[in-house]
């Protein structure tokens, strides 16, 4: 499985499942991440974790361990 | 109609301006407190135009899901009888992610109206919204606004005195028609004691199976039932969950309006963007970070600041000033002047000037240090270079089960720890935000400095405050490090890391009146704490130290004895021999040491003054060798005590628990006295130990044994173990080995 956090910076992917269960997915969701939710990777903090994305004209930043649940194509 | 009283409630989302609007209308003349049984801050003030209104500032929210308790509060607030109309907040620089949650308030049934904040800068971008259009979308008023430059205001209001009138509202938007046919059958099921505004609402919370408002509806067996039947169905029909189908509705209606109210100029990279590929730049994000931080700290600490207090110390409290050529009198020395003329007595001239005066002028000095750096700390958050700090150091605090979030109370507690436990505020998790208030006051508060100089000139006969200063902070950050992996581990914090998904707002230029606010509130939450906790203790502090037996007799020792160690005679001096023994195994059993520590948990700032007049030497600074020898050789030689005891003495003092008033915000924040009494008891714990281990290392390394030893030794092999063991799973840990008794009592 692909997830957000494999998505290299400067990439652009499509969400096509959120996994996992309460508060975190669905924070994620309220943010905007759901299926098929175009997304763009910005950049990675300067000690590897965690990463910029551009979704719904906004950034967010997440961490990879978070990350790991939103499957991507 | 400006007879009747109006409550609004402001809604929306972080960072939509929401708080530089409420700001504007209210004057931020308001209540700060807490919504009832959580600590997320309730903000409430009457308009600024009409004091008939009054406003209640609502945490900003991403959405109304029962998982955060902003959330829970915001919603309860709006479906409850007392707000008359909602105020929903959007930026309209990002509509989409914005009306997401102006979607769901809209369900409330509530009357709302959308304020299109930023107006200006859509104007900018060259960005058109269709604003009826968008009303007749979301079924309310829609006005633009701006907040920064104090646009569309009054119109807003208008709006609001209308649509509160209304009383209710019945939501327009619709979903996809499957999704629409299982709500109508679910708002069918609900009990007809709900109103009709509020239908459909409850019939969207019960799709959701949000276990909350299903306790609200009270739906018996069969109608439970038949809900679930309905909801299982769809989730079947729709191969996703409940969830996912009502937040991927929602963000359907959502492009729908877009596309038919909003016309986007063709995107160019902005500014923030700009700056943003500088700031948080792989390679340049971390030097760029200590730069910025050395610059606050050179201007605060090091200059400006500096300079600003050394002259309130030395003239408005020291010696008189001159100003445009007139002397004035320094405030003890008006002081004395009056209180003789006025034929006050010796006790009442020593209470003015050495109780009130010097407590409360220690507390002022620190204000335009205080002043300097907050400015700049309040700039920095407010135009969003926090966010991307929090960015940039999250890794290094979620190692110790932290965020990058924490890292900003730190920072401002160098500076005060109650502005600095304030600011936990911005700290959405519970657990986050309960072990930054614990650990925040480790690093060294500007109050701190001073004993930090004494201390090292007194340990090396060298105060140089370029290195040392820095070295402290640093230990104090490793204290913060060491106690969140220790109590990451424990029942208290155990549990999976927290997530930390966090919106990075453009950057902006604060308005100078938000500024000039945060800066207030925090210089106050200072001053306040001058004119209250300290100009209490001081005096008991005074009375403590002045007040004794002599020679049978208890009275105002200046009166009864001659002696310039009068002192040694007070109810200081006994409360500090009764307490001793519990800071021998320290190394430092004398009063006087004691007594300094007892002052300390007064305020720090007292520790100094303290120092000086137990030595009888009132006129001298930490930065006086002549101080530091005395001290060492008074307090520590003299009682058998080592320059191990003088570090211990140290390590205690800058690790225990902060000032009364610090001790009086962690309660403020904690919300709860159990909470308060295991933060200070570990503080308090942790210091003592480590003060212990500092002292029976040194005397060990000098070739001295004792059972203390042992007591040092397996009290080190219990912090390595908590620190080096693998985390704990699940619920266990009852065998957590806590380092400080009172957290494991507790």
């Amino acid at each position: 499985m692909k997830t957000l956090g494999d998505v290299a910076v400067g990439d652009s992917s499509t969400i096509i499942k959120l996994h996992g269960e309460g508060a975190l997915r669905r924070h994620l969701m309220d943010l905007g991440l759901i299926k098929g939710t175009k997304f763009t990777v910005v950049k990675v903090a300067p000690l590897g974790d965690p990463v910029e994305i551009n979704v719904r004209g906004y950034e967010l930043s997440i961490r990879k361990e978070e990350a790991a649940i939103v499957e991507v194509q | 109609m400006a007879a009747s009283q109006l409550h609004v409630a402001l809604a929306g989302n972080p960072n939509c301006g929401k708080t530089t609007l409420f700001n504007l209308i209210t004057g931020a003349n308001g209540y700060v407190g807490n919504w009832p049984g959580v600590t997320v801050e309730k903000k409430e003030a009457k308009l600024t135009s009409d004091k008939s209104v009054t406003i209640t500032d609502l945490p900003g929210i991403y959405s109304l899901s029962p998982y955060s308790p902003e959330e829970v509060v915001a919603r309860d607030y709006i479906m409850s009888d007392e707000p008359d109309v909602v105020i929903q907040v959007l930026d309209a620089t990002n509509l989409e992610r914005n009306l997401y949650l102006a979607l769901q308030v809209v369900e409330t049934g509530k009357p709302v109206v959308v304020a299109l904040n930023m107006a200006d800068l859509v104007e900018k971008n060259g960005d058109k919204i269709d604003t009826k259009r968008l009303s007749k979308a979301l079924g309310a008023p829609v006005v633009m606004i701006s907040a920064l430059k104090n646009t569309g205001i009054d119109e807003l209001f208008a709006k609001a005195r209308e649509a509160a009138a209304k009383k209710a509202e019945v939501p327009e938007h619709k979903f996809d028609s499957a999704i629409e046919d299982v709500l109508d059958h679910i708002e069918n099921c609900l009990p007809q004691s709900v109103p009709v505004n509020k239908r459909r609402y409850y019939a969207v919370k019960l799709f959701e199976r949000d276990a909350q408002a299903v306790k609200l509806v009270n739906l018996n067996k069969e109608q439970a039932d038949r809900v679930e039947q309905l909801v299982s169905q769809c989730e079947k029909d729709c191969d996703d969950d409940s969830e996912s189908i009502i937040t991927g509705e929602r963000y359907a209606v959502i492009a729908h309006i877009i596309d038919e109210c909003l016309k986007k100029a063709p995107e160019k990279m902005s500014i923030s963007e700009k700056i943003d590929r500088v700031v948080t730049n792989r390679w340049l994000g971390l030097p760029i970070f200590v730069l910025v931080m050395w610059a606050v700290y050179y201007i605060a600490i090091g200059t400006i600041g500096t300079a600003g207090t050394d002259w309130v110390n030395d003239n408005l409290f020291g010696d008189g000033f001159t100003l445009f050529g007139a002397s004035f009198p320094s405030v003890p020395g008006l002081f004395e002047g009056w209180l003789t003329a006025a034929g006050a007595s010796d006790l009442v001239i020593s209470l003015v000037n050495d109780g009130i005066v010097a407590g409360v002028g220690a507390v002022l000095g620190f204000i335009p240090q205080m002043f300097v750096l907050f400015i700049l700390l309040s700039f920095l958050e407010d135009c969003g270079y926090m966010a991307r700090v929090a960015f940039v150091m999250d890794r290094v605090f979620r190692r110790f089960g932290l965020s990058g979030k924490s890292f900003i109370p730190m920072l401002v507690s160098t500076g005060c720890g109650v502005p600095g436990v304030l600011s936990t505020k911005t700290i959405e998790n519970e657990k986050d935000r309960r072990m930054t208030v614990m650990t925040t006051t480790f690093i060294p508060c500007g109050a701190k400095l001073p004993i930090i100089a004494l201390l090292m000139g007194a340990l090396i006969g060298n105060n140089d405050a370029s290195w040392i200063s820095p070295l402290f902070y640093f230990l104090g950050v490793v204290a913060v490090i060491v106690s969140g992996i220790m109590l990451k581990k424990t029942k208290l914090f155990a549990g999976r890391p927290t997530p930390f998904v966090m919106e990075l707002p453009a950057y902006h230029m604060p308005s100078i009146r938000s500024w000039a606010l945060h800066v207030w509130e925090r210089v106050s939450a200072y001053i306040k704490k001058a004119f209250t906790i300290i100009f209490a203790s001081t005096i008991v502090i005074w009375f403590l130290s002045n007040f004794g037996v002599f020679e049978g007799a208890f009275g105002f020792l200046p009166d009864l004895t001659d002696a310039d160690e009068f002192m040694d005679y007070s109810v200081l001096a006994m409360l500090g021999s009764a307490l001793s023994w519990i800071f021998a195994p320290l190394g430092f059993a004398s009063w006087q040491a004691v007594a300094m520590s007892i002052s300390g948990l007064v305020a720090k700032e007292n520790v100094m003054a303290t120092a000086a007049s137990l030595l009888s030497m009132s006129d001298a600074t930490e930065a006086d060798p002549e101080l530091w020898h005395a001290f060492a050789q008074q307090m520590f030689f003299n009682h058998g005590g080592t320059v191990g005891a003088i570090a211990a003495f140290g390590a205690f003092n800058l690790l225990c628990a902060p000032c009364f008033a610090a001790m009086g915000t962690i309660r403020a924040q904690m919300n709860s006295g159990k909470w308060t009494a295991i933060a200070l008891g570990y503080e308090c714990g942790f210091a003592w130990v480590i003060g212990l281990m500092i002292n029976q290392f040194y005397l060990l390394s000098q070739g001295v044994f004792s059972i203390w030893t042992i007591v040092a030794v397996a009290f080190a092999a219990a912090i390595l173990f908590q620190l080096f063991r693998p985390m704990p799973k699940g619920a266990m840990g009852e065998d957590d080995n806590e380092v400080a008794p009172s957290v494991s009592a507790a």
